[in-house]
């Protein structure tokens, strides 16, 4: 029920991130915090003041951090390694490549200030590509967790699996509403927020709480709407798609990243081969972004409520033709 | 192994590398031919490591090789060593192998423990290697082996800037110095000036086997360097080779970098490479 949701508080997603990998570090000793000079936007300052000889320092220097990550996992330790996410992934590409990805390492890239969310740093920053990038290597789990406390449980949780692991969030205060403890939050299992049976809105990141209010207000118009938070872009939960578009007809996906590549087409990919149906994305459109506030940002580049909305009318519209 | 029998090892190593590239006719005789001593000796004499294989390399000494390119050497020498059958070396490059055109973890190939090819990778990944032995108080140590052109590679220097501020001196980086990559000689290519001086400005400690293949020579080279590591400094060696040595028509030049021999070189490199005692051909 829709209603069930509402905002505890406004909090950081890096900042679960930062809770997240502190609690599990006392529980795995196994666990390694790498850092590229971004020890303090990542939160690590609890991590590193409790586990010094478990923090590694690598400086400004994000390729050779990936291969020391590599060499750590190895050896048989859990490294996690952290900076923002463009640095994470598109810098760091080759070397995500063949010493993590081809060869199977068991490396956590955790990334922050992805999107436009970012604000007022810009588009150097504003990595809207990266999703796209890490799903499409063999292997690579990819996670976008959409609040505080999804975060923090996927931090957690991605230290049980012995995978390579792409973790995106971001800086912004944003609306902190799933469960405390994370225990509606499993690896590879779409969590399907609301029932509905006139549309889909799959979502991911802080795009889920944009559908949720997007999806009060089309309730409100007496609409019946399904919402899914597709935290785990890769492996894909194709059985939740097929099942819930099935039911529905019509599906809208809501991601803060580029409209090629990230978790519209992925969504598309299984939708094509199995139930197509009238998608609409609400993503950026095949550009980059610029300075200003998240929420300036957010509306500007067409990833607003009021998107969603639109695209749920257009999406609905598509369907009874 | 003595010295004659690693001498022999070596010789032999050679003829795998030359019936291997021949064998597909594909892949890098030069570089592996001129890296074979520096690895017969790792690996038969100075590294204490586990034919059985572990992947985390526990309590042994690990190697890494950088410049993937030169696999039939590594291939060789882990097969000779006990690491996987001998006979599989003749899969080299062919379709459904455990051995890659470049070393791979892919398919599981024993005494493989990260995948290179896109060069200057292997530093880092060697250096997070050492970060875990120094964590798990595991006195044993790291050795990678890494072109000099490769150098050319940044990441590199991110890796060398790395050890020396975390005080990795429980790793050994070699330098393939032979002077020449694909496109001509390196001082041409792209001048890597003074190595030693780079490396030291570095805070390494660095050595120089000018005769990167005689065995002697290479086998003391190893032993002085081991005997600088636990001194709170990573050591390098710049290892002086020859592209192609053993098979005198693919020394001198960087021609032999990436192409096979025709049968009538093979023929003629084999009865150059002349082996004695009780090791044989694949």
């Amino acid at each position: 029920m829709l209603q069930d949701y509402t905002a505890s508080s406004e909090k950081e997603t890096r900042a679960g991130f930062g809770d997240g990998i502190y609690e599990l570090a006392k529980q795995n000793p196994d666990v390694v915090a790498l850092t590229a000079d971004l020890a303090g936007s990542l939160k690590l300052n609890n991590f590193i003041k409790d586990f010094p000889e478990r923090f590694v320092q690598c400086g400004i220097a994000e390729a050779n951090m990936i291969g020391v990550a590599a060499g750590l996992a190895t050896a048989g330790k859990i490294p996690y390694t952290t900076t923002f996410a463009n640095f994470s992934t598109s810098r760091v590409y080759d070397q995500i490549r063949q010493s993590v990805a081809y060869s199977h390492k068991n490396v956590k890239i955790c990334a922050s200030h992805a999107g436009l969310t970012l604000g007022e740093d810009g588009a150097t920053h504003q990595i809207l590509e990266d999703i796209g990038m890490m799903r499409m290597l063999p292997g690579m789990t990819v996670i976008v967790p959409c609040d505080y406390n999804q975060t923090k449980a996927a931090t957690i949780a991605i230290s049980k699996i012995e995978s390579p692991v792409y973790l995106r969030f971001g800086r912004v205060k944003w609306a902190n509403f799933t469960k405390e403890d994370g225990s509606d939050f499993v690896i590879g299992k779409a969590q399907v927020l609301n029932e509905g049976t006139d549309v889909t809105i799959i979502a991911c990141g802080h795009l889920v709480w944009t559908a949720l209010e997007a999806a009060r207000t089309l309730e409100a118009k007496g609409l019946s709407v399904e919402v899914i938070n597709m935290h785990t872009i890769k492996p894909l939960d194709e059985e939740a798609v097929i099942k819930s578009l099935t039911k529905t007809g019509c599906v809208v996906t809501a991601e803060e990243h580029q409209i090629n590549g990230g978790l519209g087409d992925a969504i598309a990919n299984v939708a094509s081969r199995n139930c197509p149906v009238p998608h609409e994305y609400v993503a950026v459109n095949d550009t980059f972004g610029e300075s200003g506030k998240p929420v300036q940002l957010l509306e500007k580049y067409g990833l607003g409520q009021t998107n969603i909305i639109a695209a749920v009318e257009k999406v609905i519209a598509r369907k009874q033709k | 192994m003595e010295l004659q029998e690693l001498k022999a090892m070596a010789t032999q190593v050679r003829r795998d590398i030359v019936r291997m590239v021949h064998g597909v006719q594909s892949g890098h005789p030069g570089g592996s031919l001129g890296c074979t001593d520096y690895l017969v000796a790792l690996y038969f004499k100075v590294m204490q490591h586990d034919p059985a294989f572990h992947m985390e390399g526990k309590n042994e000494d690990v190697f890494f090789l950088s410049n993937g390119h030169i696999s039939p050497v590594f291939y060789s020498v882990l097969a000779r060593s006990g690491y996987f059958p001998v006979s599989e070396l003749a899969t080299f490059r062919k379709i459904d192998s455990r051995l890659q055109g470049h070393p791979a973890t892919h398919e599981h190939l024993p005494g493989v423990r990260i995948a290179s090819g896109s060069l200057g990778q292997g530093l880092s990944v060697a250096s997070g290697m050492a970060t875990a032995k120094k964590m798990n108080n595991d006195q044993h140590l790291v050795y990678a082996l890494t072109g000099d052109g490769e150098l050319q590679e940044g990441q590199n220097w991110e890796a060398i800037m790395f050890a020396a501020h975390h005080k990795l001196d429980n790793m050994i980086v070699a330098v393939d110095y032979n002077g020449q990559q694909i496109d001509g000689a390196t001082k041409n290519v792209m001048s890597l000036g003074d190595l030693k001086a780079k490396f030291e400005s570095f805070d390494w400690t660095v050595l120089t086997i000018e005769q990167g293949n005689d065995m002697q020579a290479v086998l003391t080279g190893l032993e002085e360097a081991k005997a600088h590591t636990g001194k709170g400094k990573p050591v390098c060696i710049l290892l002086k080779t020859e592209m192609g040595a053993g098979v005198s028509f693919m020394m001198g030049s960087h021609e032999w970098h990436g192409i096979a021999p025709s049968d009538a070189q093979l023929d003629i490199a084999l009865t150059e490479l002349v082996t004695t005692g009780t090791i044989g051909d694949y």
